[in-house]
């Protein structure tokens, strides 16, 4: 709430500071004014489904891309280690134009804007979640696996109850800053059309030609997003913390 | 040594590397059901590897060993075998810190065994009695101290019903204080039956219960013999010497 409060005076100083402003293009006490904020908010729906199907596509491939990775034999490592690296080393722009204008014609498929977006940021960021997963499940103490051998579990139970539930809670933390990350990349779907908040601006200020107002406006809006789901990460951290030992 | 059909563990002739280091060399031992064994020894003597690989935590090189009839090849279907026949405690106690004390005792029964959860739980309530901290089921680990925590662990190991228990040094991490508690829990389990197999430096604990005392060093089985010839006439000067060293307080 303070937060929010002081937002609101910042943006009430900068409206006072020069004639260059012209805050009527997304004030709501006008009809029109009302019409902008209102198109500039619709773009909230696209991003945040955009980024939630996309880190739980790429948590889900980068916990199965770093299983391997952690095996005895070289061989799957070697396949962890090359998805990774290859993955790893392509700008997320230019994965999205690949992923729009060159899967298709390879694979035969349609891809529409919001899949292609999804496949392209899941991919690139799957390379972390995988490298985050390996070193998470790399902490956990060899005595955990060796309990879980003595009480006869297998190695698909040993993962699901007693190894990747503490490998989880440690790296919380640094899932959050995944997710944050992801809202923010989402933004470069936009080349592709997809209509999500930056695009929503771009199309504006094409229309309204008040750049300054509606770049501020989104800014503002992608701040307020990452300090709700900041504070949502933080309270879902502090709730998995039954044990501070883990 | 001589093996007989009553020997519910045999270990013939086997050896461990780590690299240049020789943890277990040609050791040779054999236990039967209902008998209990202690290993003592110094440290880097090879005790906890040679427990280690009754189980198959350890993968030992050459030599063999059966658990109840079962040879201990390292593929799959000998390890689950053996394992589910044997249980074991740890030094460093290795609970599960995320679940209760009543979930670390119900996870095994629950998914190797298929029991239900009711059956998993009254099993566990019954061990947790055993041990004699029923009342701490729904706390977590970290709430309980050291000593009580290995007894969840015993209690852990009991709750899979295996026919031998092995102790890595279950005592060394302890609070002198606490040493006394896990050791009568030990002394019950020993009395009721139980067959164990200790590495452990309680030389008291030992006298207790052992039915044969076994002197390690450099990954040789220098000495096996009953307690009271094993305390009272050591044959070897190695032997002598740790004796009198662990036994000056």
């Amino acid at each position: 709430m303070k937060k929010l409060f002081a937002l609101s005076i910042l943006l009430f100083l900068l409206t006072g500071c020069s004639s260059e402003w012209g805050w009527y293009v997304v004030n709501p006490a006008n009809k029109s004014g009302l019409i902008n904020l209102k198109f500039l908010f619709s773009g909230y729906y696209y991003t945040l489904l955009l980024s939630f199907t996309s880190i739980f596509i790429s948590v889900t491939v980068g916990l199965l891309v770093a299983l391997p990775g952690l095996s005895k034999n070289p061989w799957l490592r070697n396949c962890n280690r090359v998805y990774v690296e290859v993955v790893r080393s392509v700008p997320i722009l230019v994965l999205i134009l690949w992923v729009y204008y060159g899967l298709p014609p390879i694979t035969g498929l349609e891809i529409n804007v919001f899949w292609a977006g999804v496949i392209a940021l899941a991919l690139s960021d799957s390379a972390f979640q995988a490298e985050i997963f390996r070193a998470g499940i790399q902490s956990i103490d060899k005595g955990q696996y060796e309990a879980s051998h003595t009480i006869s579990l297998n190695y698909r139970d040993t993962m699901r109850f007693v190894i990747l539930p503490q490998a989880i809670r440690r790296i919380l933390p640094a899932l959050g800053n995944q997710l944050v990350y992801m809202l923010k990349m989402s933004s470069l779907v936009s080349v592709i059309g997809m209509q999500e908040l930056t695009r929503k601006a771009n199309e504006l200020v094409v229309t309204e030609y008040r750049p300054l107002e509606i770049y501020s406006v989104l800014v503002v809006e992608y701040l307020v997003l990452i300090l709700v789901v900041s504070a949502g990460v933080r309270w879902l951290e502090r709730r998995l913390k039954t044990d501070e030992n883990i | 040594m001589s093996q007989t059909a009553a020997d519910y563990i045999s270990i013939n002739g086997v050896f461990k590397h780590f690299g240049d280091f020789t943890a277990l060399n040609n050791v040779s031992l054999s236990v039967g059901l209902g008998e209990r064994v202690v290993i003592c020894g110094p440290s880097g003597s090879g005790k906890s590897t040679l427990i280690r690989c009754i189980n198959g935590l350890e993968q030992h090189e050459d030599g063999i060993i059966v658990v109840d009839g079962i040879s201990l090849d390292h593929r799959a279907k000998s390890l689950e075998a053996i394992r589910s026949r044997v249980g074991m405690v740890f030094q460093q106690f290795n609970l599960f810190p995320h679940l209760t004390v009543l979930e670390n005792l119900t996870l095994g029964p629950i998914r190797s065994k298929n029991m239900t959860p009711q059956a998993a739980r009254d099993l566990a309530m019954t061990y947790l009695e055993r041990v004699q901290i029923p009342e701490q089921a729904l706390k977590y680990p970290r709430q309980l101290s050291g000593g009580q925590q290995q007894r969840v662990a015993i209690a852990r190991s009991l709750c899979m019903e295996p026919k031998i228990l092995l102790f890595d040094e279950p005592t060394s991490a302890l609070d002198p204080e606490m040493i006394t508690e896990v050791l009568d829990v030990m002394i019950g389990l020993a009395d009721g039956g139980m067959t164990m197999v200790c590495v452990t430096h309680e030389m008291g604990f030992a006298r207790r219960v052992a039915d044969k005392m076994v002197f390690m060093d450099r990954g040789e089985i220098v000495e096996m013999a009953a307690p009271d010839v094993f305390f009272k006439a050591p044959k070897t000067d190695r032997c002598r010497t740790f004796l009198k060293q662990i036994l000056q307080h």
